[in-house]
């Protein structure tokens, strides 16, 4: 039988509460983290609202010799992977670094340091361009850095399929666990709340340019008009459930199964893969729509992708079948931080017997959607489906079960 | 104008930052770069922001070449010398 991946640490950075703790508690709460942006000045731009990470100051965290050649986003997951571990109770140095692997996802890379430098290049010259700019903004380099300062040499890599990618990537972490290595530093930041990560972002077209952070971004309602971004996400320490249970380790869940798809061509009259993406999870769970007790969707904010949402999991789960819920209404959209949030937020909520709830939102009636709004649902919670969709027909799902 | 240690260590940090079991107010002006914790990568760009402020230029190895402060210092102190005297 192939080994089992198991979460056995969290490390969370969110708009709506730095660290574990402080999440979960403002998410049951349903306080939000999106307000004006605060990180430089978007007075000028259509878009105003994000949600930010407020209170991290790197240089309380990191050495001085990691700040000059890391984005923002990379010192979140820094920060967010030594969380994670402390978390799990795993001393790296103690560990063989070929038992130990680095996969993140990544929707963009450093976009703020990748700025600075172009400012610098087209200001000042070549010659001012920081010799770090050569890795500090690429997708692979939170992986890499994680990589480095922990000792971590086991197989590792990074997963771009925008937001889907944030549950790809922890689906290639019980790959490699399946392959044999025991420990696998998983889930993602992302963080690009900079003018070009917000112009980049607003050609998309699918950002909210309400200026009420109550009314900007409500999915599955009638209003919804877009989504607010917003920086962040979780790290997870993912292990061989053996290893994990040898040293004594106690499991937040079990990563039961995963699905992925890709949308056929749009103008091609074939369904998109949405639905199929969550068959597949549940069939790699060996589970029945049935045994689903709560679904953490994707939720994009867009009539059309809130109807394709809802349809697809009308057509699994039945009408008004399942319990579903979208706390990042209280965050926005992490991009590749957002499904391994989630996937933080689906454990806790096993742990608690709570759905957290979906903020802000009257659900359109004819979705057929159990949406838990308002607040926190006490239920018996063993199985969750986290559902994300990538920008261009990606689409993923993970089913995460209760440890034993 | 002379290049001295404390200006190379006001520059390695910005560049660079310090590893933190490194003291670089000791004795470090025969210690290895990698002893003190910098990479290429990172003397890469000390060397650039060396040749911004002093307005001198290296070839391409030479800062990669210089194994330690001293030799650094002595590449610099040659530059602002030729400088100096064009």
């Amino acid at each position: 039988m192939s080994p089992i991946a198991v979460i056995t640490g969290l490390g969370v950075a969110a708009p709506n509460g730095l660290g574990v703790k402080e999440f979960w508690t403002a998410t049951l709460r349903g306080e939000s983290g999106i307000g004006r942006i605060e990180r430089f000045d978007a007075s000028r731009y259509p878009a105003r609202l994000a949600g930010q990470v407020r209170g991290f100051v790197a240089e309380e965290h990191l050495p001085s010799r990691l700040l000059p050649q890391t984005d923002r986003m990379t010192r979140l997951a820094l920060v967010a992977a030594d969380w994670a571990l402390e978390d799990a109770g795993v001393r790296p140095d103690e560990l063989p670094p070929y038992d130990m692997g680095v996969v993140t996802a990544s929707s963009c890379g450093g976009f703020e340091f990748g700025q600075n430098e172009l400012r610098n290049l087209w200001s000042k010259g070549s010659q001012y361009v920081s010799a770090y700019q050569s890795f500090a903004w690429f997708y692979a380099v939170n992986s890499g850095q994680i990589s480095i300062r922990n000792g971590m040499k086991g197989p590792s890599g990074v997963v771009v399929s925008d937001q889907a990618g944030g549950l790809d990537a922890v689906a290639q972490a019980r790959r490699q666990i399946r392959r044999g290595t025991p420990l696998i530093v998983s889930g993602s930041v992302d963080a690009s709340i900079c003018p070009w990560g917000w112009v980049a972002q607003l050609a998309g077209g699918r950002l909210s340019t309400s200026e009420d952070p109550a009314r900007a971004y409500v999915p599955f309602d009638a209003r919804a008009c877009g989504h607010v971004p917003g920086e962040g996400g979780a790290i997870l320490v993912v292990e061989d459930a053996e290893a994990a249970r040898r040293r004594g380790a106690r499991p937040y869940g079990e990563i039961a199964g995963y699905g992925s798809t890709f949308d056929p061509r749009p103008d091609s009259g074939r369904e998109r893969g949405l639905r199929r993406a969550i068959e597949l999870a549940l069939a790699d769970a060996g589970i029945d729509a049935g045994d689903v007790d709560v679904v953490f969707a994707d939720a994009a904010a867009l009539p059309a992708e809130d109807r394709a949402e809802a349809e697809a999991l009308t057509a699994v789960f039945g009408t008004r079948g399942v319990p579903v819920t979208a706390p990042k209404t209280m965050t926005g959209r992490l991009y590749s931080g957002a499904a391994p949030l989630d996937l933080a937020a689906a454990v806790l909520s096993l742990a608690d017997g709570q759905i957290p709830p979906t903020v802000n939102v009257r659900p359109v009636a004819d979705y057929g959607l159990d949406l838990v709004t308002g607040a926190p649902r006490p239920a018996e919670l063993r199985t969750a489906l986290v559902l994300a969709r990538g920008h261009g027909g990606f689409n993923s799902a993970m089913v995460v079960r209760a440890a034993a | 104008m002379q290049f001295t240690l404390d200006d190379l260590k006001r520059i390695l940090l910005e560049s660079a930052g310090a590893d933190e079991s490194v003291d670089l107010d000791g004795d470090i002006l025969d210690r290895r770069w990698d002893e003190l914790g910098y990479e290429s990568l990172a003397l890469l760009e000390t060397g650039s922001r060396i040749e911004r402020e002093y307005g001198v230029s290296f070839d391409e190895t030479a800062v990669t070449e210089a194994e330690t402060p001293r030799a650094l210092l002595e590449i610099v102190n040659a530059q602002l010398g030729a400088s100096t005297a064009a």
